[in-house]
C-alpha cells in the first residue's frame, strides 16, 4: 500500500510545520484513507554534518589502508578540560574524500538502518568516535563506492548542523491503506487531493494536461509508430485505449538519479537503479501514472499493442520466462521484420528483459498508456506479479495522465542526465470521456438522512473535480435533477450513489446522526432456532461442553474410523484449494472432527470428558448439477433460482457428542462411574425429550465407528434413522489414541426438529386417585431385548379390562443365572397404576398384571419368574 | 414405692402427697426414657393414683362424688405436668439429635459434572436477542453456497479480488474428477466468505419491508494465528424499507454497540468501500481498555445497500432504500472479554468454554 513521504506531499499541498505522521493519518481517515502503518525515521540519534579537518592514511598489516581523520562536527565537538572543544577522531575505510570536505557523521547513539547502532569502539589502534557515513549505511542507495561529500549532492550546511533533516532521514512514512475505489490515491497527488479535502489546505493539481496536449495524429512525420491492434477485448473493452511515447536522445540513463530522488523512492519503499528507471518510478508515485522507459537502440518501429498468440512467451525483467495466454495484452515491437513480432512486455504489469535500459543505453523511448483495469488485473493474477504498475491499473489510473507523466519524466531525465527530447511525440488517443451522471439533487440528503441543501451538494462535487451542470426542474413534482462530469481520475464514479458517497464523506460522517429505525413487529425466533438453543442448554446442563471443531477432514480420517469402502459418508463435498492437502473435504459427519478435538483435550490431560457439538454437515448427492453462472444485478429467472438451489448440497444440522473417561468424578462419597453406552444413548434421547419427540432404539451391529454390540440405531416412530449412539469400536478407539470404552452419539437435529409436535402441548388431567403398585418379574430367552419385552408389558397392561391406567411402567432389575435357567434371563417391571375416574380396586390391579403377562408371553414367550 | 399402703380415694392429704411425688418426679426425668419410668410409677395401671381412682367404684354415692372429683383434679394435674415435661425432654432430645447428626458442609459438593456452551454460540445468540427485541428477525442460510449469492449478487464482479483464491475456499466440480495433475474447475460453488448471501436470499424470499440479522459461520482461507482462523463467525443485519438512510443505521449500530459493550459504548462511522454498499463506512468502536490507551478501533463494516444489489435480489431501488452491517463475533469477543489470542476459541478446550458457564 502506498508510502506517503511528508516532505513530498507537501509538495503537493500545504502542510502545517511541524505536521506528524499521526496527525496525517488521523486527518485522511476522516476522508476514508486509513493508517496501514507509521515508518518511523530511517536514521535516530546524533546525525549531523562534519568538516574533515585533518587526515591521515595508515596503511594496516592486512594491505588495506585506513584514513584517521579529524572531523569538527561543530557543537558535538569533544569537551576538553580547559572548556574548550576538538573535533573527533574518526577512523574511515573509503578513501573519495579529502580535507576540508564536508560529510555525514554518525556520532555514538544514532542508530542507522539495520538497525546498526553507533557507539565509540576501538579499530586500527585509534578509537574511532563515530562514523563518516556512505549512501547506503544511511538507506539512501546503492552507491557504497564511498562516503557521502555534501557539495557533491549540491548540499551544504555548517558543521554539527542536524543531517537527519538535511537529507530527509528524520523523516516519518505514512503508510495507507487505499480501498479499490480509489485508485488515484496511489500516488502523492491524490492523496494530497484527499488532504485537502479532509483540512481545506490548498491542493495545486501537478496532473493536468496542459491547452496543447491534444492527440497527435497517427503517421506525422517523427512520430514513433504506435498501433493499438486489440483483436479480442475482455468484456468488450479494448486493452489499451491511449498511448503516449516520446524519444529523448543522449541521456545518461544508467546514472545515478539524484539522492533526493533516491531518498524518496527508498522512504517510499522502492529501491534506487538508474536515472531511467528512478525518474519513472518517481514520477509513477508522484502522479498515478506507471511508465515503462525503453532503450530506444533496441526497438523497431512500430511497436504494436495485441493480445498474446498460441505458444508466445516472455521473460520479463524479473529473469522468469512466462508462456502467454491469449488473453494476455502485450506491448511489442517489429524487431525482424514483422509487426509486432517481438514481445516487449506485459502491458500494464511488467516489461521484458529484452529492451531494458542498460549500462550503455542512451537514447530512450518514454511510454505512457492507459490500460484497461480487467484485462491487467486478470493478467497480474495469471502471472502471480502484483508489480506497481498492475496495482495501479487494476484500481483505475486516470487516462488524461499520460501526456503530463511523460513531460514530467522528459523534464527531469534531461535535468539530471542531459538530453534532448525529439520535438514530436506519439499520442495515439481513443478515450472519451466518462458518461455524465443524472443525480437527482436530494437523493444525498435522503439516502444520508442530512439536510444538505442543492448548493452544499453542487459545492462539494465541484471540490472533488466534477462538473456540475445547472438543474433541471423535474416535471413530476420531484427533486430537480443535475448531470454530474465526473473528473477523468474517478472511474470509479459512475451512478448516483457514488455521487451520494462522496457527499457525504466530504461534508463528514461525523455529521450524520443517529436514530434507532422501527421495525415491524416480528414472530420472534422460529420453532427451530427455538429448538437448537433448547438442545444446547439442555446438553451443557447435563453436563457436557460445547466446543467447535474445523469443518475439513480427509480421507485418511474416513480410513481410521473404519468407514467401509462404499459409506455415503466417504461421498464428501473436495475443495479446490483447502487449507491442508491432508484435509481436502468437508465433514460428512460431525464426529469425524469432533473426535480430533477430543483428542486434543486428552493430550492436554482432561482425560474424563464429555463434549458436544453442533454444526452443519455436507451430504453431497451423485450427479447433482453445477451452479449456472449467473450476472450480477438482476435478478435470476425463478428457473435459474431453482438451478442455483439444486446445485447446492445438503447441508443438515446435526448434533453430536463424545464422553470419555469417568461420567461421575470420584470423591469423598465414593468411586466415580465411567462414562458407558447408555451415558451416550441418555444424551442423544435427552435432545430427542427436549423436543418432544420419542425415539425407538434398536441395536445395531453394523454401523462404524461404533462397537458392533454395544451400539443402538436412534430411529422415529416410523422407523426413519435418526442416528446412532453406544461404544466406539475398541479399533477405532485405539487407532485415535482415546481413552479406552469411549462413547459418542450423533443424530441428526434437522430431523428431530421436523418430527417434534406441531401446536401446543394438550395437558391431560392429573389424576388424585390412589395409586396401587404392582411388579411383575418375567422370564424370557437371553436374545430378547429388553425394548421388546418392555413394548409387550406396556401394550399388555394399556389393554386390561381396567382401561389404560398405566401410570408409569420401568424396568428395575435384570437377573441371570442358575435361578432361572442357562439361556435365559429375568427382567422386573414395576407399575404405577392409577385411574382418572375412581380408586382401583385390588382386582383391577391384578387383572393388570395379568393382561401383562399375557401379552408378553404371545409376543415374547416371557413366563413370570417362579 | 409406696406399694405397701393402698392409697384411699377419701385420703385427701394421701393422693396430694401422691401428686406432689408424680410431679416431683417428673421434674427430675432428665431424659425421656426416665420419663417413661416415672409415668408407669405415677400414672401407670399400678401407680397409687391409678389404683385410687379404681377404688372410686366400691364407694358410697356420697363419697364416690367427693373422691371423684378430687381424683379427677389429680389425674388432669399429673396428665398436664406429663405432657409438659415430655413436650420439653422431648425438644431437648430433638436439639440433641441435630447437633449429634452434624456433617461437615464444607465437603465438595461437585458431584454432577459441569457442562458448559460455547461463548461464540451464545453470543451469536444474545447479539440475535438484541435485534428480536426490536421486531428484527433472525435469518440463516447454507455454509457451502453458490458463487452466484455470495459474490454476484452482491455485486462482486467476476475479477474481484476476493473472488480469487486468496481469500475463498472453491469447491471443486465432483464430475471433473480429479486425475493427478489434471487442471480442476469450480463447481460454481464456495464456502460462504461472509453471510452476506444470507441477506440476499433473504431479500429474495421475504416480502418487505425486511429487518434481519444473520449469524453464522464464514470461511476464508486464512491460517490460524493470533488474529486469523479460516472458520470463523459474522453477524450481519440488513433492513430494507422506504426511507431508510444512514442516520438509521448510525442508530441502529449505536444501539447494538450499547447493547453488547455497555450504556457508556460509542461508534464511528468513517468512509470506506464494499462492493455491496454505497455509500460505505467502517464502523469504530471507542475501545478504553485498548492496548496503550483508549482509542477507536476497527470493529465492522457497514452502509447503505448498493441499488444494483437491491436489483439483483428483485427490489426497486427507486422505492426502497436499505442499510447493511456486519462485524466478526470472534472480534466482538476479544473485546467484551478480553481474548488476545484466536486460538482459544477454535481449539475447543473444554476449560476455554467452562468459563462462560451458560449465559453470556
Amino acid at each position: 500500500m502506498p508510502r506517503i513521504p511528508l516532505g513530498w506531499l507537501a509538495e503537493h499541498t500545504t502542510l502545517p510545520l511541524g505536521t506528524t505522521a499521526e496527525q496525517l493519518a488521523a486527518d485522511l481517515v476522516r476522508v476514508g484513507l486509513e493508517e496501514e502503518a507509521v515508518h518511523p525515521a530511517a536514521v535516530t540519534g546524533p546525525l549531523v554534518v562534519g568538516e574533515v579537518v585533518e587526515l591521515s592514511a595508515e596503511p594496516q598489516k592486512n594491505g588495506k589502508t585506513i584514513n584517521w581523520c579529524l572531523v569538527d562536527v561543530g557543537s558535538h565537538n569533544e569537551a576538553t578540560d580547559g572548556g574548550g572543544s576538538r573535533p573527533r577522531g574518526i577512523v574511515c575505510g573509503a578513501h573519495n574524500f579529502a580535507v576540508g570536505d564536508r560529510v555525514v557523521v554518525a556520532l555514538p547513539g544514532a542508530v542507522l538502518p539495520g538497525p546498526f547502532p553507533i557507539a565509540a569502539r576501538k579499530t586500527y589502534g585509534h578509537v574511532s568516535d563515530g562514523m563518516i557515513c556512505s549512501a547506503r549505511e544511511l538507506g539512501l542507495g546503492e552507491d557504497h563506492e564511498g562516503i557521502i561529500v555534501l557539495s557533491r549532492l549540491g548540499l551544504d550546511a555548517t558543521p554539527g548542523t542536524d543531517a537527519r533533516e538535511l537529507l530527509g532521514l528524520g523523516e516519518e512514512v505514512l503508510e495507507i491503506n487505499v480501498t479499490p475505489d480509489r485508485g488515484y490515491c496511489f500516488s502523492l497527488r491524490g492523496v494530497a487531493r484527499e488532504y485537502s479535502h479532509a483540512t481545506g489546505s490548498p491542493f495545486v493539481d501537478r496532473g493536468l494536461e496542459g491547452p496543447h496536449d491534444g492527440p497527435v495524429a497517427d503517421g506525422v512525420e517523427g512520430t514513433f509508430g504506435v498501433e493499438l491492434a486489440d483483436d479480442a477485448p475482455v468484456h468488450g473493452v479494448p486493452g489499451c485505449d491511449r498511448f503516449v511515447a516520446q524519444v529523448v536522445r543522449g541521456v545518461a540513463a544508467s546514472g545515478p538519479s539524484p539522492a533526493w530522488m533516491q531518498r524518496r523512492l527508498t522512504q517510499a519503499g522502492m529501491r534506487p537503479i538508474s536515472l531511467a528507471v528512478d525518474v519513472t518510478n518517481y514520477v509513477m508515485l508522484d502522479l498515478g501514472q506507471p511508465l515503462h522507459a525503453y532503450d530506444l537502440a533496441r526497438l523497431a518501429a512500430p511497436i504494436v499493442v495485441r493480445r498474446a498468440a498460441p505458444g508466445e512467451s516472455l521473460t520479463t525483467l524479473d529473469g522468469a520466462v512466462r508462456a502467454l495466454d491469449a488473453e494476455d495484452l502485450l506491448i511489442t515491437d517489429s524487431t525482424g521484420g514483422a509487426r509486432g513480432g517481438r514481445v516487449l512486455g506485459l502491458a500494464g504489469v511488467m516489461g521484458g528483459a529484452d529492451s531494458e535500459v542498460g549500462d550503455g543505453t542512451t537514447d530512450l523511448l518514454v511510454e505512457a498508456a492507459h490500460f484497461d483495469p480487467v484485462t491487467v488485473a486478470r493478467t497480474a493474477r495469471r502471472h502471480r506479479v502484483p508489480s506497481e504498475a498492475a496495482k495501479r491499473f487494476e484500481r483505475g489510473v486516470d487516462p488524461r495522465l499520460p501526456r503530463v507523466a511523460v513531460r514530467r519524466v522528459v523534464e527531469l531525465l534531461v535535468e539530471h542526465g542531459g538530453g534532448t527530447p525529439d520535438s514530436v511525440l506519439t499520442d495515439v488517443d481513443r478515450t472519451s470521456p466518462a458518461p455524465s451522471i443524472p443525480l437527482a439533487v436530494d437523493l444525498p440528503a435522503r439516502l444520508v438522512g442530512v439536510g444538505y441543501t442543492p448548493t452544499e451538494v453542487r459545492q462539494t462535487l465541484e471540490e472533488i473535480g466534477c462538473v456540475v451542470s445547472d438543474e433541471v426542474p423535474s416535471r413530476d413534482g420531484r427533486s430537480a435533477t443535475v448531470q454530474v462530469q465526473p473528473p477523468s481520475w474517478r472511474p470509479d464514479l459512475t451512478v448516483p450513489v457514488d455521487l451520494v458517497e462522496e457527499v457525504a464523506r466530504l461534508r463528514g460522517y461525523e455529521a450524520i446522526p443517529s436514530v434507532l429505525p422501527v421495525a415491524p413487529a416480528g414472530r420472534g425466533l422460529t420453532a427451530e432456532q427455538r429448538a437448537r438453543r433448547a438442545v444446547a442448554r439442555s446438553l451443557a446442563e447435563h453436563g457436557l461442553v460445547e466446543v467447535l471443531s474445523y469443518p475439513f477432514v480427509g480421507e485418511h480420517q474416513h480410513d481410521e474410523l473404519g468407514l467401509p469402502a462404499g459409506d455415503e459418508r466417504r461421498r464428501a463435498v473436495r475443495l479446490l484449494n483447502p487449507m491442508s492437502h491432508e484435509q481436502p473435504l468437508m465433514r460428512t459427519s460431525l464426529l469425524v472432527t469432533l473426535l480430533d478435538t477430543v483428542r486434543r483435550n486428552v493430550a492436554r490431560g482432561t482425560t474424563d470428558l464429555a463434549v458436544f457439538e453442533m454444526g452443519l454437515v455436507t451430504r453431497p448427492v451423485d450427479g447433482a448439477p453445477s451452479a449456472p453462472r449467473l450476472a450480477g444485478g438482476v435478478l435470476p429467472s425463478p428457473e435459474d433460482l431453482a438451478r442455483l438451489d439444486a446445485a447446492v448440497p445438503a447441508q443438515p444440522r446435526r448434533v453430536a457428542g463424545v464422553l470419555a473417561g469417568l461420567r461421575e468424578p470420584a470423591g469423598w462419597w465414593g468411586a466415580g462411574r465411567r462414562a458407558d453406552h447408555t451415558d451416550a444413548i441418555g444424551a442423544a434421547l435427552r435432545v430427542a425429550t427436549t423436543l418432544g419427540v420419542e425415539l425407538g432404539v434398536v441395536a445395531d451391529a453394523g454401523h462404524a465407528p461404533w462397537h458392533p454390540g454395544r451400539t443402538a440405531r436412534l430411529e422415529l416412530l416410523d422407523g426413519s434413522l435418526v442416528g446412532h449412539a453406544g461404544e466406539l469400536h475398541p479399533g477405532v478407539v485405539a487407532t485415535l489414541g482415546l481413552p479406552a470404552r469411549t462413547v459418542a452419539f450423533e443424530i441428526d437435529l434437522d430431523l428431530l426438529v421436523g418430527a417434534a409436535p406441531d401446536g401446543p402441548v394438550q395437558a391431560t388431567p392429573v389424576s388424585t386417585f390412589p395409586v396401587a403398585k404392582e411388579d411383575i418379574a418375567l422370564v424370557v430367552d437371553m436374545a430378547v431385548p429388553a425394548a421388546a419385552v418392555l413394548d409387550a408389558v406396556r401394550v399388555g397392561a394399556s389393554s386390561s379390562v381396567a382401561g389404560d391406567i398405566v401410570e408409569e411402567l420401568r424396568l428395575f432389575d435384570v437377573y441371570s443365572g442358575t435361578q432361572v435357567g442357562e439361556g435365559k434371563k429375568s427382567l422386573a417391571f414395576s407399575l404405577r397404576l392409577r385411574a382418572p375416574d375412581r380408586t382401583l380396586t385390588s382386582v383391577e390391579a391384578a387383572g393388570v398384571r395379568e393382561a401383562a403377562l399375557a401379552e408378553a408371553n404371545r409376543q415374547v414367550g416371557a413366563v413370570l419368574r417362579s | 414405692m409406696t406399694d405397701t399402703t393402698t392409697l384411699s380415694p377419701l385420703d385427701e392429704d394421701g393422693v396430694a402427697a401422691a401428686v406432689q411425688a408424680a410431679l416431683a418426679a417428673f421434674a427430675a426425668a432428665t431424659d425421656l426414657d426416665e420419663l417413661k419410668e416415672a409415668r408407669l410409677a405415677h400414672v401407670g395401671d399400678r401407680s397409687p393414683i391409678a389404683l385410687a381412682n379404681r377404688a372410686i367404684g366400691g364407694l358410697d354415692a356420697a363419697d364416690k362424688a367427693v373422691a371423684g372429683k378430687r381424683l379427677g383434679a389429680a389425674r388432669a394435674q399429673v396428665g398436664r405436668a406429663l405432657a409438659e415435661r415430655e413436650t420439653v425432654l422431648e425438644a431437648e432430645r430433638d436439639a440433641r439429635v441435630l447437633v449429634e447428626e452434624a456433617l461437615d458442609v464444607t465437603l465438595p459438593a461437585d458431584r454432577a459434572p459441569q457442562g458448559a456452551r460455547h461463548p461464540l454460540e451464545m453470543l451469536q445468540e444474545r447479539i440475535g436477542d438484541v435485534f428480536v427485541a426490536m421486531g428484527w428477525e433472525i435469518a440463516e442460510g447454507p455454509e457451502l453456497e453458490a458463487e452466484w449469492f455470495n459474490f454476484d449478487a452482491l455485486n462482486f464482479g467476476v475479477d474481484h479480488p476476493a473472488r480469487q483464491m486468496q481469500d475463498t475456499f472453491f469447491v471443486a466440480d465432483p464430475a471433473q474428477g480429479s486425475g493427478p495433475g489434471g487442471q480442476e474447475t469450480s463447481s460454481g460453488l464456495v464456502l460462504r466468505t461472509h453471510t452476506s448471501p444470507v441477506q440476499a436470499r433473504s431479500l429474495i424470499e421475504r416480502d418487505l419491508p425486511v429487518y434481519i440479522v444473520c449469524p453464522g459461520k464464514t470461511f476464508r482461507t486464512d491460517e490460524l494465528d493470533a488474529t486469523h482462523t479460516p472458520v470463523f463467525h459474522q453477524v450481519e443485519g440488513l433492513a430494507v424499507d422506504k426511507g431508510l438512510t444512514m442516520a438509521h443505521l448510525k442508530g441502529t449500530l449505536d444501539h447494538f454497540a450499547q447493547a453488547v459493550f455497555g450504556p457508556q459504548a460509542r461508534t464511528r462511522l468513517r468512509p470506506s468501500f464494499f462492493p455491496f454498499t454505497e455509500p460505505s463506512a467502517e464502523m469504530d468502536l471507542w475501545f478504553p481498555q485498548k492496548k496503550g490507551g483508549a482509542g477507536w478501533i476497527e470493529w465492522g463494516g457497514c452502509g447503505m445497500v448498493n441499488p444494483r444489489v437491491l436489483r439483483a435480489c428483485g427490489v426497486d431501488p427507486e422505492v426502497y432504500s436499505g442499510f447493511a452491517f456486519g462485524m466478526g463475533i470472534e472480534r466482538t469477543l476479544m473485546l467484551r472479554h478480553g481474548i488476545a489470542d484466536m486460538h482459544d476459541m477454535v481449539e475447543g478446550d473444554v476449560r476455554f468454554s467452562l468459563q462462560f458457564g451458560t449465559e453470556i
